[in-house]
């Protein structure tokens, strides 16, 4: 009884369980391939160069005989770090300044809106080849570029949440307590603008795979021999002419991941915030 | 007026400030240009006798004003390791990702305008879904992916269309355009199916305003009233996401450049930090940078002109 009512729940909401869906079939990807992958993703063998799909290697291999399945796992795993690491980073950056420029209005909010919109005009790609001209490239540059370029998405939507909360009757309660401004922020604010966070940084999330990919595309991300997506695609866009697969299971990976992340963005901004429904 | 001005003055602000950040990242931070060119084991007379010529010995703000100074008369110095004068180098790269750009915003547009209107008329009817299905798988494909996808289709597959490479348009115009069909395709396939989300949701809040229903109960019929009414009014938001997406394309560009071997600005920007070529890296970096800001006050700037609503403030 109870089981169905949850099936019930979850096919009203498509997007959401969909989203859901595909979002956890990665995680755990990524989360087994710590623990297990069928064969050594870097380790390179001649004699089993470039072997079609079945077999002992489900996927095939690739044109140095390296296992596809487990270099997607591992791959998983690459995505996941660098937008987890990414999305924490520009969250401990893009929040606090938003409340704080929600909180306090004046020349302050108008000050840091100015500085997060001016870092909007250094998108992630430029500022990772930036950092990767001084420092050479590295996962850690990415992370840190895709981080500082998603933090003004954030500082924006903190900040129109916020000053929404400020407006509340509640908030004048305690002001009139005394509470202090850290103490509403930390016991008013911050809880109620969570859910618009949470929805940011589903995106955001999204935005860091896609800049993820596309720097190691570029051979500007995570370096070899370590298994990223980009790089999968740009080894197998040489044999694109005689095995035009290799390209689609790392392509598909990527889509899979940023449509799953979407999906569950949209899907928690209509379960939040149910006036929007349909809408976007 | 006043907007125009205010705007241009905020432009001229945001561009300085851009220009010292990039430079300060570029130089501030470790990485000595004259030890690139010598290599590490290079002896202390040799580096400082380099230092001086490419002026890197003098204090940051004078090269800074240096650079500053030049990029006002489009002279944005001498490479380090190629010795050539940069700025008609980026000139010339900034034409080809300029056409890129363009073609790719004009794919998306042509697709995603009769999209979305459809996908927001249809709403209620699965054809509607269907669409808006679509459009959301197609914005979880990076270009370059798209651009790799393509390229097997129509290159290896069907060999309708070059895999790559770029011909000058004054050099044959028949080639240039083959050449450039697959990378506008899959600049503004994705960028249209970002779009066609926008234009979706303004024409169905469109849908839902008391004028439309007016236009309707005048006697026009639903068809009528949208063109004439809906759709202009649609076309505000959507006008402010076409800006945004046109510095997404430029910038999305430099990835494409790469699928299709084409020589542009983000070829020159990925060669040059390839070589550590930082002079270079800073002359293309703020080139976009400021190419991104100005687009920005256009869009803004259009915005309020089509906008009679906004006038006034």
């Amino acid at each position: 009884m109870k089981a169905r009512s949850l099936l019930g729940r979850l096919a009203r909401r498509p997007a959401l369980t969909a989203g859901g869906i595909l979002v956890t079939l990665i995680l755990a990807l990524a989360l087994l391939s710590l623990l297990w992958t069928p064969y050594d993703p870097t380790h390179v063998e001649a004699a089993q160069r470039l072997l079609p799909p079945g077999g002992e290697h489900l996927l095939g291999t690739d044109q140095f005989g390296r296992d596809v399945v487990s270099r997607l796992m591992t791959g998983a795993r690459t995505t996941v770090f660098v937008g987890v690491v990414a999305v924490g980073f520009a969250v401990a950056i893009g929040v606090p300044m938003g409340v704080a420029a929600g909180m306090s209005g004046g020349p302050l909010s108008a000050l840091l809106m100015r500085v997060s919109d001016f870092l909007l005009a250094f998108p992630a790609l430029l500022l990772a080849i930036m950092l990767a001209a001084v420092y050479g490239t590295s996962t850690l540059t990415a992370m840190v570029a895709i981080g500082i370029a998603s933090a003004p998405g954030f500082a924006r939507v903190a900040r129109a949440a916020t000053l929404r909360v400020m407006a509340a009757e509640y908030v004048d309660a305690a002001r009139l307590a005394r509470r202090t401004r850290a103490a509403i922020a930390v016991r008013h604010v911050l809880p109620n603008i969570r859910d618009v966070v949470i929805v940011q940084a589903s995106v955001a999330f999204a935005t860091a795979v896609l800049a993820e990919a596309a720097l190691s595309y570029l051979g500007l991300g995570t370096p070899p021999p370590t298994p990223s997506w980009g790089r999968m695609l740009l080894d197998s866009q040489e044999l694109l002419f005689d095995k035009p697969e290799l390209c689609l299971w790392p392509g598909l990976a990527v889509a899979a991941a940023v449509l799953g992340l979407n999906l569950l963005g949209d899907g928690l901004r209509d379960r939040f915030d149910p006036t929007l429904e349909g809408v976007r | 007026m006043r907007v125009f001005l205010r705007r241009t003055a905020s432009l001229l602000v945001s561009a300085v400030i851009a220009s010292f950040v990039v430079f300060a990242f570029l130089s501030v931070l470790p990485g000595d240009p004259a030890e690139v060119v010598l290599g590490t084991n290079a002896g202390q007379a040799e580096l400082a006798s380099l230092r001086h010529s490419f002026g890197t010995d003098r204090p940051l703000v004078v090269q800074y004003a240096d650079w500053a100074q030049g990029l006002l008369h489009g002279d944005f110095g001498t490479s380090y390791i190629s010795h050539d004068p940069i700025g008609p180098r980026i000139a010339d790269r900034f034409g080809v990702t300029c056409w890129l750009a363009l073609g790719g915003m004009l794919v998306a547009l042509l697709f995603a305008l009769p999209t979305g209107v459809l996908a927001a008329a249809w709403h209620r009817r699965p054809a509607g879904a269907v669409l808006s299905a679509l459009s959301q798988a197609g914005i979880a494909v990076p270009a370059f992916l798209a651009g790799i996808l393509l390229v097997y289709v129509f290159a290896v597959r069907a060999g309708a269309l070059p895999a790559g490479g770029y011909t000058p348009l004054a050099e044959d115009p028949a080639t240039w355009a083959r050449q450039l069909v697959l990378p506008c395709l899959s600049l503004g396939l994705v960028q249209g199916a970002v779009l066609t989300r926008y234009v979706r949701s303004a024409v169905l809040t469109v849908l839902h305003q008391d004028f439309l229903r007016t236009a309707r109960a005048k006697g026009r019929r639903r068809r009528g009233a949208l063109w004439r009414h809906g759709l202009p009014n649609a076309a505000v938001p959507v006008l402010t996401v076409l800006g945004l997406q046109l510095s997404t394309v430029l910038v999305g560009a430099v990835v494409v450049e790469r699928v299709f071997v084409i020589p542009g600005l983000g070829d020159l920007l990925l060669q040059s930090v390839a070589d550590r070529d930082l002079l270079v890296v800073q002359g293309v970096v703020i080139v976009l940078v400021v190419a991104v800001l100005v687009l920005n006050v256009v869009t803004d700037l259009l915005y309020h002109l089509v906008d009679p609503r906004l006038r006034s403030r």
